[in-house]
């Protein structure tokens, strides 16, 4: 019987893809020869925005890329600025810092698992994944009066204080959440169809995923023990004891256990830093550089001239070029920031972790079915308005 | 100091003539080679000096420079935790590079992205077309002539403050 290829469009409205991801499959009865993504519908500009705009003023734009993991759009962001300034933050700013991001590896990697499960028909996991992601929100609501696009840190620190009850909301997380993993992982961990679904799926070797550029949980779940946070350090991760998860069979299922030990070494990261976090500045002592604290603003004319100063003009970078790269729950995410001695970036490169491991698509889904093309989204856990910034 | 950085010491050996500057900032060494011998300096430091894994290649453009571009290959050595920046000059009259999807096939996307935003012409790429833009668009939006208000608008002054 003579047999054609049949072209598939899947996209860009698909509640699989996660967001605005157009991919035009080519099949052979129901097995993928070809895949081409078509991406850029939700491009924004960031990168020539930040050319027109100061450095406190490009903070707020890093939110709106990985809008699943913004505080750690902003770490990355501030960590490339304070490295350009040469500038080192106060060590209470540096454990809020960790606090912060590691809740926003749950709340993005809760994302992950719920969408992941629901794709693949566990819908159970999803219910229990939002809900544990809303206590998350719930202390980014607390710390910067947003759910989503936080915009909490700041060039030489915080943009405020912890407010009163916060450490004891993040130790009620720190003392439930392993429990909830627990449910997680004896929903999906030992379920025949969960197995059927992700052993054997989305294959790519060490070696591959390196060629492709694969980072974050995905890298190492194809059994490559590198992760940023322990390798390259930054914000004071050198001083937290954490394991790092590797696959073996470089599967989907492995990336699935992977994300998990990373939840949990998350949790435990959260509770050293809980503990070492005792009150102090949380505003590097640059007057140059950062506000000045409100008091000072609302109460004196110095304050206010000096608030106004930083708002509207910005403060110079000296001449010079950084790669900032930090572990973003997706990989890694770095900027690379030019400066040429003036109060906004001359050029802002971000590398986009989603972006890259994306285009790994059809190296991991040429040969399988089209079902498991969706298995093969949720575990590279992409986020499109990263991707297309 | 960029002098005893191992990439640096290799390279001066090996590149003597292609190798235009060399040097460190805040930690981070760049070095800077003739775009002739781009395919060559990365093959080398991938193979003999063990920079495995390419993070990022991007492009910046010194309007009113000559040259006026350069295109920029961030390095990552996962065996021995190091980085490397590598630099390309090229000029806006020849505005090409050969493309390092050869090496790493991570390059393919990354310079569909460069070819998109800054023009950048990176030869014997397999599928040179743009990414983020749609395909029937005009002009390479990160190019520092190219308005920020978008096509057909007075090009973009500066802040007024």
């Amino acid at each position: 019987m003579a047999s054609e290829i049949m072209t598939l469009n899947m996209g860009p409205q698909h509640p699989s893809t996660h967001g605005v991801l157009r991919l035009v499959v080519e099949l052979d009865g129901e097995v993928i020869q070809k895949i081409t993504p078509h991406i850029g519908y939700l491009h924004r500009g960031i990168e020539k925005l930040s050319e027109h705009r100061t450095y406190h003023q490009t903070l707020p734009l890093t939110d709106r890329m990985d809008y699943l993991a913004p505080m750690h759009n902003n770490l990355g962001y501030v960590l490339a600025v304070e490295k350009l300034l040469g500038l080192d933050v106060p060590e209470r700013a540096k454990l809020v810092r960790v606090i912060m991001a590691e809740l926003t590896r749950l709340k993005s990697h809760l994302v992950w698992i719920a969408c992941h499960a629901l794709d693949i028909g566990a819908m159970t996991v999803f219910l229990y994944a939002f809900r544990e992601r809303e206590l998350v929100m719930d202390l980014y609501e607390m710390v910067s009066g947003a759910r989503m696009t936080s915009n909490y840190f700041r060039v030489g620190g915080l943009s405020r204080d912890l407010p009163a009850g916060f450490e004891q909301k993040v130790q009620e997380i720190v003392d439930t959440f392993p429990g909830h993993f627990d449910t997680y992982e004896g929903l999906l961990t030992k379920n025949t169809i969960w197995l059927q679904r992700t052993i054997g799926n989305g294959v790519i070797s060490a070696e591959d995923a390196i060629d492709f550029g694969i980072s974050g949980p995905a890298l190492r779940g194809s059994g490559v023990d590198f992760d940023l946070r322990r390798d390259l350090p930054y914000s004071g991760y050198e001083n937290f004891e954490f394991k790092v998860p590797v696959g073996e069979n470089c599967d989907t299922f492995d990336r699935y256990k992977v994300r998990l030990v990373e939840m949990r070494e998350s949790v435990k990261i959260i509770d050293q830093a809980l503990k070492r976090l005792k009150p102090g500045p949380i505003l590097a002592d640059a007057p140059q550089v950062c506000y000045p604290p409100k008091e000072s603003v609302y109460n004196s004319i110095e304050g206010l001239i000096h608030h106004f100063k930083i708002a509207s003009e910005g403060f110079p970078v000296p001449e010079g070029e950084v790669y900032m790269a930090v572990e973003n729950p997706k990989g890694e995410l770095g900027y690379y920031i030019v400066s040429d001695g003036g109060n906004m970036p001359y050029r802002m490169r971000v590398r986009p972790p989603s972006f890259v491991n994306l285009g790994a698509i059809e190296k991991m889904a040429k040969g399988s079915m089209l079902a498991d093309l969706v298995a093969i989204i949720g575990t590279l856990d992409i986020v499109l308005g990263e991707i297309d910034r | 100091m960029a002098e005893n950085n191992r990439a640096v010491v290799k390279l001066k050996e090996r590149f003597a003539d292609a190798l235009l500057e060399y040097k460190e900032h805040r930690g981070e060494v760049t070095v800077t080679v003739k775009k002739e011998s781009i395919l060559e300096v990365l093959k080398y430091l991938r193979d003999d000096l063990r920079y495995n894994f390419l993070s990022d290649v991007t492009a910046v453009d010194y309007l009113g420079q000559e040259p006026r571009f350069m295109v920029v290959y961030h390095l990552l050595s996962i065996p021995n935790k190091d980085r490397v920046r590598v630099k390309a000059p090229v000029t806006e009259a020849d505005c090409s590079i050969d493309s390092v999807t050869p090496l790493w096939n991570s390059a393919n996307w990354l310079e569909r992205e460069a070819y998109d935003l800054f023009g950048i012409n990176f030869k014997n790429h397999p599928n040179l077309v743009r990414i983020l833009m749609t395909d029937d668009w005009v002009g390479h939006p990160l190019r520092k002539d190219y308005p920020l208000q978008g096509p057909d608008r007075e090009p973009y002054k500066g802040r007024l403050s």
